[in-house]
């Protein structure tokens, strides 16, 4: 009800609202829900002042953002730096941070490096490593699900599956959280991670050239699609970079989303339990219940209309997918975590041409530890304080301490 | 608006009205069909909303794309003469009545 009883004047566009809430910022970090609800109930698109962008936290927004990206591109950088005014602190990825045409050919290459065939092939494999680290974890009872299982898991598949050689490894998880905590503003999550950045990126930029990578191995044959043209030679080290850059750390997050989810939800325990066929679900809710990837950028590339108001060209638009995901526009219950839940349609990979092209790897890995457990642990259970890692895009845990009873 | 009806594993069938120019498998997932499960939205790269064209509209629709043939070496349920992915066969009215089933499983 509008309290005056006047309508409002006639030709006058909506404003955005301006809001002061950083969402960089520990505080958020926390607890980013409150937030992410007055965002959403603000408006369809937003201003967030602190750091001069603007925002989307509704799903219908966020989906039509990503969707779209001739007018919202991402060769701008998918972080808050513009690459058309400032200088990228590493060369720039030639599928994330590109635009079609460019982007369309070497995505064509990583979707056949990682296709469902090829997933056929690890299926075993990563079946069998997820049995004997859940047995080993069982049988040690109480332990800390992060580093021994979140972290642990992933490391004892990935780098093996890309072709890595066994030197350096540890430098993998900190590159990562580097290019993610990159992603977001110049604070000190930011200013930290690139002042420490030097000897990752030597090592991941020497992993990345072909005479390093293993015959057979994702960047193995990265490099062979350099032989029959799709790509140059040039391009080939790039493409592995982007999958050293995202096919980790975000796994680790999301297979400790997924144990946090089980911990905490006993309910959704007791059925993934008693039906283990669940698993592949009881992961891909978890990625929309966490988000473990909270935020993308994009740049307009012209004025555009979007949810009733105009964004001018050239300007940063911050898409909260971790909103998105939890939006009752768009969801049932969002703040509940259900294992049977429709979830086909959540942005936690993102959507459209830029969704996660190694989402297909990251299923198989959450589906391989999510039906070892239920298939080997009677319960989980908390056994201490969880404890948060900040990083400006990923949302996860630093510390989880867990107590699992055998079956 | 055409018409599309899905035939479950169990032969339980459903009737669709699909808005042309969208996808089948888009389709299903308006309309919340079960056993369509698209886990890439659209992207051609999971296999996870295969389904088999009934015998009578496989001749009308597009010939399958090199990506589209690699893709159905990689699903979960047999692959069959008639296998598609549904994100890949657009809607229009002369699909008008296209059959397709639902293989058991997506993944």
């Amino acid at each position: 009800m509008n309290p005056t009883g006047l309508s409002p004047a006639a030709g006058v566009a909506p404003v955005i609202p301006h809001l002061a809430i950083d969402p960089f910022s520990y505080e958020f970090f926390d607890d980013p829900y409150p937030a992410h609800q007055e965002m959403r109930e603000a408006g369809p698109v937003i201003h967030l002042d602190a750091w001069n962008v603007y925002g989307v936290a509704r799903y219908a927004e966020v989906y039509a953002v990503l969707n779209d990206p001739q007018t919202f591109c991402s060769s701008r950088g998918v972080g808050l730096s513009d690459f058309a005014k400032e200088k990228p602190w590493r060369p720039p990825s030639l599928i994330l941070e590109a635009d079609p045409p460019a982007h369309t050919r070497t995505r064509a290459v990583l979707s056949k490096v990682l296709s469902p065939a090829v997933m056929k092939r690890l299926r075993d494999g990563f079946m069998v490593a997820a049995e004997a680290k859940i047995d080993e974890l069982v049988g040690r009872g109480s332990f800390d699900a992060i580093p021994d299982l979140a972290e642990a898991y992933p490391l004892s598949v990935f780098p093996d599956a890309l072709g890595l050689k066994p030197e350096g490894r540890e430098h993998l998880i900190p590159y990562a959280s580097l290019v993610f905590n990159a992603f977001g503003p110049p604070n000190e999550l930011r200013q930290q991670a690139i002042e420490r950045s030097a000897p990752h990126q030597a090592y991941v930029t020497e992993q990345c050239q072909r005479d390093n990578l293993t015959p057979g191995g994702f960047g193995s044959c990265i490099h062979a699609f350099s032989d029959s043209g799709e790509i140059t030679p040039a391009e080939a080290p790039l493409l592995v970079r982007s999958l050293l850059s995202a096919g980790l750390d975000t796994t680790v997050y999301g297979i400790g989303a997924a144990v946090y989810c089980l911990a905490r939800f006993p309910d959704q325990w007791a059925r993934l339990r008693a039906d283990p066929s669940l698993a592949r679900n009881a992961f891909e809710e978890a990625v929309r219940f966490e988000s473990p990837v909270q935020t993308f950028f994009r740049t307009t590339t012209r004025d555009v209309e979007l949810g009733g108001v105009t964004i001018p060209e050239g300007e940063k638009v911050l898409m909260f997918l971790g909103s998105a995901n939890r939006d009752p526009r768009r969801w049932e219950q969002p703040d509940s975590y259900d294992i049977t839940r429709k979830v086909s349609g959540h942005v936690g990979f993102g959507s459209g041409i830029h969704m996660c092209v190694g989402q297909l790897v990251a299923r198989l890995e959450g589906e391989a530890v999510l039906t070892a457990l239920a298939r080997k642990v009677g319960s989980v259970t908390m056994s201490g304080e969880p404890k948060r890692r900040y990083n400006n895009t990923l949302r996860g845990l630093e510390s989880l301490p867990v107590t699992f009873t055998p079956a | 608006m055409t018409t599309i009806t899905f035939i479950h594993p169990d032969n339980r069938s459903e009737s669709v009205e699909a808005e042309d120019g969208a996808s089948v498998m888009l389709a299903a997932l308006t309309h919340g069909i079960d056993g369509i499960v698209a886990e890439c939205g659209g992207n051609a790269v999971c296999a996870t909303c295969h389904v088999y064209v009934d015998d009578a509209w496989t001749g009308k629709l597009d010939p399958v794309s090199d990506d589209e043939d690699a893709l159905l070496d990689g699903t979960a349920a047999e692959r069959r003469p008639n296998s598609r992915l549904s994100c890949q066969i657009k809607v229009q009215p002369a699909l008008a009545g296209l059959v397709v089933r639902i293989p058991d499983r997506q993944s």
